[in-house]
């Protein structure tokens, strides 16, 4: 195997980046689209064909709107919030395998921007980092509606937390590895996860949903109660990241339910691995749009009462079992 | 009648259908019994299915809802009350209007102003015709009123404008002459019902 080279490290980046916001802004188009299609209206159509530049005009948009800073804000933490949350959400992209290796022009190159031995840790990890984001700008911005969902990303964040590495704990133990790469080579040899650990799966992906503040658990920012959260004093480009920023988690999301649970990469009868995990990434990220459209989203106190009363002693029973049967 | 009809402000047959709810549990373990067995029916899935059977129904079987609207319309029911439309006799051309004043008379908000003048062929001729539409109420008395429907309700609904004037004058609402032939019989506000033959009797003069 070729060696690691700086400018093949720093060329991945480049296309993370590019690629992941690109993917990000295109999101916001299929998921107006989607939930138009399941609302029987047609969503955007007026720029371009089929208003597939409405990208670009949200762009136009974003870019040249007035920065608004609140009077008595806290500048310096409202400036840098939503650098977090997309930074933070792109950072956690660069552990996670999308494509197997493949050789261009002679070079060996594999598909990982850094395959470090504790990849799925750092993944999560960082996005729980993340979670600083809406938290400091919800508390700097001088505003009620601010500080309620800030206190929501609290409340919210400590509950799912738990929920996420509890789930994913048990395919840990399986797999044996951190690695994400080491789940993929799991796979090859093993059914899928979400054969021998399907209530793993519907646990790791109810804490995602929460994680990436979709829908059923989208408290922080939810228009009808808190007008936007922690968004409320944000405009253009800040605004915009804290966005890009959650379509960034929410394919890191699909991604990881798609390496761990589904098989990753691995080819799939005739259907090459790289397609394979497109098809899934992409069906994650529908799931996701389907169930904004079909589910209405549940209360602060409900969220928590279900994700400490109800999935983390299902988690740890899951742990449990998980245990004994690796042992026997 | 008793005080209860006049309590009851809802309008219409009160002939409400209750949904078949069950009972909030009142125990901890009622609670639990229910969470489980919504769990286990699965009941969160009849969501999805029921926006997937919308998605496709939208997309592969032509039930969008969306009107397009400028490039699109909606068709106006005949009888919708919208900007005036001054008619003119199909035979010859020459507007209906015969300068009577009715209109202008029976107008409750004052919207409607004519001057008319006899011309040189003893015809009551229309000078002035306006209607002030930041007044008009779009009652539709005008086109009741007028004898020769001359005046009526067209069904052009978009009334915004940079000014108010685009759309009063006579000559803006009379039928152009040259799209006289398209000019419709008027079905709608103010027009003979289509079985007034029928009811058209004859005046008794024999006393």
């Amino acid at each position: 195997m070729m060696e690691v080279t700086y400018l093949g490290v720093i060329i991945k980046a480049i296309l993370i980046l590019a690629i992941i916001s690109a993917v990000a802004g295109f999101g916001t188009y299929i998921e107006r689209k989607i939930l138009a299609f399941m609302q029987r209206r047609l969503g955007p159509m007026h720029v371009g064909p089929y208003g597939l530049l409405q990208i670009a005009a949200d762009g136009i948009k974003l870019f040249t709107k007035e920065d608004f800073i609140p009077q008595n804000a806290n500048k310096l933490i409202f400036m840098i919030a939503p650098i977090i949350t997309a930074a933070t959400a792109f950072i956690a992209l660069s552990a996670v395998p999308v494509f197997p290796d493949f050789t261009i022009f002679g070079i060996f190159v594999p598909s990982v921007a850094s395959d470090i031995n504790i990849g799925i840790l750092f993944v999560l990890g960082m996005m729980a980092a993340g979670l600083y984001g809406p938290l400091l700008a919800g508390m700097s911005q001088a505003n009620k509606w601010g500080l309620i969902g800030a206190a929501r990303t609290a409340a919210q964040f400590v509950s799912y937390e738990v929920v996420t590495g509890l789930s994913l704990l048990a395919p840990i133990m399986m797999v044996g590895s951190l690695s994400l790469i080491d789940f993929n080579h799991y796979n090859e040899t093993h059914a899928w996860m979400v054969f021998t650990q399907p209530l793993a799966f519907v646990l790791f992906l109810i804490a995602g949903f929460a994680e990436t503040n979709r829908t059923p658990f989208d408290l922080l920012e939810h228009e009808a109660e808190v007008v936007a959260g922690y968004a409320t004093e944000y405009s253009g480009m800040r605004w915009g990241m804290f966005f890009i920023g959650e379509y960034a988690n929410m394919i890191t999301i699909a991604v990881l339910a798609s390496i761990v649970f589904l098989g990753g990469y691995t080819d799939l009868g005739f259907i090459p691995g790289w397609l394979a995990i497109i098809l899934k990434i992409a069906f994650m990220f529908f799931l996701m749009l389907w169930v904004r459209a079909s589910w209405p989203h549940v209360r602060p106190d409900q969220f928590m009462w279900l994700a400490w009363k109800v999935l983390m002693p299902l988690a740890v029973i899951n742990v449990v079992i998980t245990g004994i049967v690796i042992m026997v | 009648m008793s005080l209860e009809q006049f309590k009851n402000r809802n309008v219409g047959v009160q002939h409400y259908r209750m949904l078949d709810l069950s009972h909030t549990p009142q125990t901890g373990w009622g609670q639990f019994k229910q969470v489980v067995r919504r769990t286990l029916s699965l009941e969160l899935f009849v969501g999805l299915k029921v926006t997937l059977r919308e998605m496709t129904k939208a997309l592969f079987f032509g039930k969008m809802h969306t009107t397009k609207y400028p490039f699109e319309k909606l068709p106006v029911g005949p009888r919708y009350r919208a900007i005036h439309e001054m008619k003119r006799l199909l035979e010859s051309g020459h507007y209906r209007c015969i300068g009577c004043g009715l209109c202008e008379k029976i107008c409750p908000a004052d919207a409607i102003r004519i001057e008319t003048a006899y011309g040189e062929d003893q015809r009551k001729q229309v000078q002035e015709y306006t209607i002030n539409f930041g007044r008009c109420i779009f009652c539709g008395y005008c086109a009741e009123v007028c004898p020769e429907l001359a005046i009526v309700h067209g069904g052009r609904y978009e009334t915004a404008s940079e000014q108010r004037a685009s759309f009063s004058l006579f000559d803006d609402m009379l039928t152009p002459i040259d799209r006289l032939k398209e000019q419709k019989e008027f079905p709608g506000y103010g027009s003979v019902s289509p079985d007034a033959d029928k009811r058209i009797h004859k005046t008794p003069l024999a006393y």
